[in-house]
């Protein structure tokens, strides 16, 4: 196993990855910009470093200087956590170049997987389903009309390169559809440079349901289970489950076919997760496949007895999957739910000084944190500051517990979403099991403030 | 008379909308923050002319600082 590695990442994650190699027994080294010298992850580690300035394009995005620590400090490999440089084929590129083993498949799958028009034909070539559109660019508006309007509206337009939710437009009209193309188009292009443009059939009241893989080096390739992330605001998850109380086994069993079928194609190697679009027919449809460690990691861990993280790292130091998919046996439910330092209702962030922290005790209960009470939650990172993950024996016992920790839990000195949280594990339909993706919108908001980033 | 602008929150400067001698209306976007990989627009709370832009693109500013003057009408 590997005797030191660096993570590449800050906040929880950066923790939680910590605790996996100190019970592998391997070093850690921490970096961390001037705005998160004080954070608990920066003192877990064996050792740390700091890489620049609060703005992440001067630190955590900084490839020259995380490469630079890496190996003065003598780090073999790089664990990049989800987000910040996880999905940069540039980086994992870098550290295949020096030497370094980057935790996470080749850069070539993560450039591939980057392009969703990319994705859209290498899964059709895997005979995974995707969702009625196009697989190359579009020329221009007027081409986008031609083909939304054979199809019929409503359309998604999306950008190739987009991400949480930026480039991308439901339209309904011809009119609205030549309104979006060129804004969308532009913000694509100053957002990931890359402004090419397609369109798909719009799947009304979709289910997020996402398949976990694990991949070795040696060809072995496993299903890890599902897990239902249909909650989100924003484009972005706030709740996720395990196992989807939604999809039958039936559906299940498809699925995750299917997510084995698209890893193998495209060679893939550790943990990855391939995102599904399901309709209420169970209908399901290849959304996107991310190339790293999910968020949302933990009800799978929690429904399955494994570590991910442990996973990752010795199929990065080249070991045999020491398990099939047989003897992954899910018991009961996990919920996650994400806390965000923001308005519950405008989801306008909420930076400040944490005055108060209370976290709920007890079986079943899991957190992953990063803030203590006197942290500061400055403006310059995603405004998730901590998750809550509990287990139960059946899904509303999970439910039961999620309320009963939720109404234990306290920070004070900045708004959170806690009281959002709590509305939703209280709501009927939630508790029926049947979430969409609107289900933000139609159950909780009338009207949703802030465009993301 | 005139008033101030204020940062709604702690962020970076993202775009300034408007320039000095400009007309604004009341409720009109004047400045947009970048906090927490959100855009925030700040609104104008009276309409007037602008007579002196505080802030600069890609400044940090606190929650309160002054981004912009505006004399009412």
């Amino acid at each position: 196993m590997f005797k030191k590695v660096l993570i590449a990442n800050r906040g929880e994650i950066a923790r939680r990855i910590i605790r996996t190699c100190q019970k592998l027994g391997i070093e850690t080294v921490a970096v961390y910009s001037e705005a998160d010298a004080n954070s608990l992850y920066v003192s877990d580690a064996t050792e740390s470093y700091c890489i620049g300035k609060p703005p992440v394009a001067q630190s955590y995005l900084n490839i020259d200087a995380i490469v630079k620590v890496t190996k003065e400090s003598g780090a073999e490999a790089i664990h990049p956590g989800y987000g910040l440089l996880s999905e940069n084929a540039a980086f994992a590129k870098r550290a295949e170049e020096e030497g370094l083993v980057f935790i996470g498949p080749s850069s070539d799958v993560i450039a591939a997987m980057g392009s969703k028009l990319e994705a859209r034909r290498t899964m059709e070539k895997a005979g995974v389903p995707i969702v009625d559109g196009v697989n190359d660019p579009l020329k221009d508006a007027e081409e986008a009309v031609e083909i939304a309007n054979r199809m019929g509206y409503p359309v998604m337009l999306k950008a190739s390169a987009g991400g949480g939710g930026i480039g991308m437009q439901l339209v309904h009209t011809e009119v609205e559809l030549r309104q979006a193309f060129e804004g969308n188009q532009k913000r694509a292009q100053s957002f990931f440079g890359n402004g090419q443009m397609f369109i798909e059939k719009f799947i009304a009241d979709p289910h997020h349901v996402e398949v976990q893989i694990l991949a070795d080096q040696h060809g072995n390739t496993i299903p890890v289970y599902e897990r239902e992330c249909s909650i989100q605001r924003r484009h972005q998850k706030v709740l996720e489950e395990a196992p989807s109380p939604f999809i039958s086994e039936e559906t299940r069993e498809k699925m995750l076919e299917a997510a084995v079928n698209a890893a193998k194609t495209i060679q893939y190697t550790n943990a990855g997760t391939i995102e599904f679009l399901v309709d209420k027919d169970q209908n399901f449809y290849f959304l996107e496949m991310n190339t790293r460690l999910q968020v949302e990691h933990p009800v799978t861990e929690e429904i399955t007895g494994l570590d991910l993280v442990e996973e990752q790292l010795k199929i990065a130091y080249g070991d045999v999957l020491n398990i099939s998919k047989d003897d992954i046996v899910a018991k009961g439910h996990a919920i996650e739910v994400r806390i965000y330092a923001e308005n519950p209702v405008t989801f306008f962030p909420s930076p400040g000084t944490i005055t108060k922290l209370v976290l709920p005790e007890g079986e079943g209960i899991r957190h992953e944190i990063s803030i203590q009470e006197g942290s500061e939650v400055t403006p310059f990172y995603d405004p998730m500051i901590a998750k809550l993950v509990v287990f139960a024996g059946n899904r509303l016992e999970a439910c039961e517990k999620l309320e009963e920790a939720l109404k234990k839990y306290v920070i004070e000195g900045i708004q959170t979403n806690i009281p959002m949280l709590l509305d939703i594990v209280k709501n009927e339909q939630f508790k029926s099991g049947i979430t969409t993706t609107k289900f933000v919108e139609e159950h909780y908001l009338k009207e949703t403030v802030g465009k993301p980033k | 008379m005139m008033t101030t602008v204020k940062a709604s929150m702690a962020g970076t400067v993202w775009k300034i909308l408007v320039s000095e001698g400009e007309r604004v209306e009341a409720g009109q976007d004047v400045v947009i923050l970048e906090s927490m990989k959100m855009e925030i627009p700040i609104a104008a709370e009276e309409a007037g002319i602008v007579k002196n832009v505080i802030a600069a693109e890609g400044n940090f500013i606190n929650v309160d600082d002054d981004l912009l003057e505006i004399e009412n009408d």
